[in-house]
């Protein structure tokens, strides 16, 4: 017989509780799983009905996806000559010859640039304003800050015919500057609030006792409150990354050619030469690695970040 | 090492008055208490000392300069904080360091240093270990240790005692009062426990509603409060007042209460009207003989002394007698006072009248 314990849940209820969170990964991961099997399908078992689990797995999707193809004669096969790489064979299959890269690798990069760079401006910018908030004599401190989350309230879709007006005048219209500006300005709100809780639960003593130590208000600032603001910082630095990397309705309104994101450019891969589910399956995949990578790399912070404050140490 | 001198400060903040025109001086090598209720500005104005507000007006000199606008950093001051402060995210060692490398010291004398001070307090085991997990003492000793190695002109400290439990407390204050005989340094310590400010201070100032309420060596304090609220405050039991309606003329060696004469020390100073006669419990004796009689209210045991609390005409007495003497409740018994350790204060405004006993102690400016 084990001893009772009034806090060790028993045997039964460990039973429900992992079953609950067994059922409720296998409903969140299934979209995902089908997805990453659907990018390595051919484009005929990709809407075969009934559904195919069990498939030749081909790289197809990835070829489509990077590569942009022409219907050849075949004479012109004839004059290619045999495929040299295993992409050319791919393709040769349909009587087709690659005509050269697809833009889906710049618009990757697009996305890299204007995720990342707007989440170090919103982080930058909301964790100086935070302290501040949290650390100086502010007027109208707690009306700053409402407003500061009032302009969170509303869809960012509903201010998007304004922001192309002024993106026009200001010519920051498909411009990564002005994608980078447009997402810090929403990401802000979030992370100015986030980030002043975290920091409010920091002692001010502590700097109080680096400035008696002979240091300066912004060495105390580095030194002792940033270290302790980590994990809050990290938490607020993927929510941040992860609106800014999923963003679709701004960036297919705002950007059009040299600055178009991931997202409003996987949809158009419909659209050329039937419905290539594989490659727009393979788009998808890619895409979520990125973010996928970063929140793995901060998932200790984000575990510690969420629970924060919750207990009180 | 340095003297300490405070003239006229003040703090608002916004409308409410936090300290009003403070002035006191600490000498150089002085272990300075400040003294008084929560709330009374004791921590503001040690925090106006140490830099960490900036006072509303009045000076701050520090080994004669002025230095009530200058920033914390730049006034060579260690605090200790009632809660320690030490840095979580680095162990106690790095602590201990962290005020020597912003001085930019080489690497190896800051290691010589920092082994200098954990000999001093004992803590050369645990240099290597997060401050996390340390007990309350340990915490206590390292931030000491932050506060000594640096050999600052003061040592500031607000409650340093207040977070430990009362076992170890003790031992505590012992510990800090010896290092304070090593190393002389003028030393600036606040609290709320008044047996804390007499057993270690050198001085004590009393403050009350942001205002000093009496400065002096604490024995001094003790026997000739400046006014009610200091003799109220320090000793427990507190100091007896004895009401009365009554006129007091200057040099006068006696004060009719009840029409009973008692004898006082020569007033300096006359007063008319609410009169309180104060005087300490330790210096009331039953005698038998006495006029002025009490009804027993109750007896509370302390070991070698009780507490005896009477009624009298004017308001409930505390006693402290010998533990022998076999009291019970309801007994009448004749209360004589010592002539010489009594202080008349008026009701009124609650301040001690002047005489030829406590003349020497107050400085009224």
């Amino acid at each position: 017989m084990s001893s009772y314990s009034i806090t060790e849940p028993s045997k039964r209820q460990k039973w429900v509780a992992g079953s609950l969170v067994i059922f409720y990964a296998v409903v969140t991961l299934m979209p995902l799983l089908w997805i990453i099997a659907t990018g390595f399908k051919s484009p005929s078992d990709a809407i075969a009905y009934p559904p195919k689990v069990v498939f030749q797995p081909t790289l197809e999707g990835y070829v489509n996806l990077f590569t942009t193809r022409t219907r050849a004669t075949p004479e012109m096969l004839v004059q290619a000559g045999e495929p040299k790489t295993w992409y050319d064979r791919i393709v040769r299959q349909y009587d087709m010859v690659i005509a050269g890269p697809s833009r889906y690798g710049e618009r990757f990069l697009n996305s890299v640039i204007i995720g990342f760079g707007s989440t170090f401006f919103a982080i930058v910018l909301g964790t100086a304003a935070a302290y501040a908030f949290s650390r100086f004599r502010v007027p109208l401190k707690d009306d700053l800050l409402f407003f500061i989350l009032s302009t969170r309230m509303m869809p960012p879709i509903a201010v998007a015919i304004p922001i192309f007006l002024m993106f026009r005048q200001l010519g920051l219209n498909d411009t990564h500057a002005g994608m980078i500006l447009l997402y810090t300005a929403i990401n802000l709100s979030l992370s100015i609030w986030l980030i002043h809780g975290f920091i409010n639960e920091i002692p001010i003593e502590y700097e109080e006792a680096a400035l008696l130590d002979g240091y300066t208000r912004f060495q105390a600032f580095y030194k002792v409150v940033l270290p302790q603001a980590t994990t809050g910082i990290a938490s607020t630095a993927i929510f941040c990354l992860i609106f800014a990397w999923n963003e679709y309705a701004l960036a297919a309104l705002l950007t059009s050619g040299t600055a178009q994101t991931a997202p409003p450019f996987i949809p158009t891969i419909i659209g050329t030469g039937g419905q290539d589910w594989p490659a727009v399956a393979a788009g998808a995949t890619i895409f979520l690695l990125p973010v996928m990578i970063f929140t793995i790399l901060l998932r200790k912070h984000l575990l510690r970040g969420i629970t924060f404050g919750a207990v009180r140490k | 090492m340095a003297q300490i001198k405070i003239k006229n400060l003040r703090k608002d903040f916004g409308t409410f008055n936090a300290v009003k025109s403070s002035t006191f001086t600490i000498e150089d090598g002085e272990f300075f208490m400040l003294l008084g209720p929560s709330g009374c500005g004791k921590t503001t104005t040690l925090r106006m000392m140490a830099g960490l507000e900036l006072p509303t007006s009045g000076e701050i000199y520090i080994d004669g300069e002025e230095v009530g606008q200058k920033p914390a950093s730049k006034r060579d001051i260690a605090f200790v904080f009632q809660l320690f402060a030490l840095y979580p995210h680095m162990n106690v060692g790095k602590n201990i360091s962290y005020p020597l490398l912003s001085q930019g010291m080489p690497r190896d004398q800051v290691k010589k240093r920092v082994a200098e001070v954990a000999e001093i307090l004992g803590i050369t085991d645990i240099l290597k270990r997060p401050v996390g997990g340390l007990s309350g003492g340990d915490r206590q000793r390292v931030a000491l240790g932050r506060a000594i190695v640096r050999e600052p002109k003061a040592f500031f400290m607000d409650e340093p005692l207040g977070a430990l439990d009362a076992e170890f407390r003790e031992h505590m204050s012992e510990e800090l009062r010896a290092l304070h005989n090593r190393m002389g340094a003028t030393t600036v310590y606040v609290t709320h426990d008044q047996l804390e400010a007499m057993q270690m201070g050198d001085k004590i100032v009393v403050m009350n509603h942001g205002s000093v309420e009496q400065f002096g060596k604490p024995q001094e304090i003790y026997d000739w409060p400046a006014t009610m609220f200091v003799a109220n405050f320090l000793g427990s039991p507190s100091m007896n007042f004895l009401r009365f309606e009554g006129m007091l003329g200057t040099n006068k060696s006696s004060v009719e209460m009840n029409s009973i004469d008692f004898k006082i020390p020569t007033t300096l100073e006359g007063a008319k009207g609410k009169l309180a006669l104060g005087i300490r419990p330790e210096h009331i004796k039953f005698s038998d003989k006495a006029q002025y009689r009490g009804e027993v209210l109750a007896t509370e045991y302390l070991g070698t002394t009780q507490i005896v609390t009477l009624t009298t005409p004017n308001g409930d007495v505390k006693v402290r007698t010998d533990a022998s003497g076999k009291i019970k409740t309801g007994e009448k018994i004749g209360l004589s006072f010592d002539p010489r350790t009594v202080t008349i204060f008026n009701a009124e405004n609650g301040k001690a009248l002047l005489s030829n006993a406590n003349q020497g102690v107050f400085n009224r400016g």
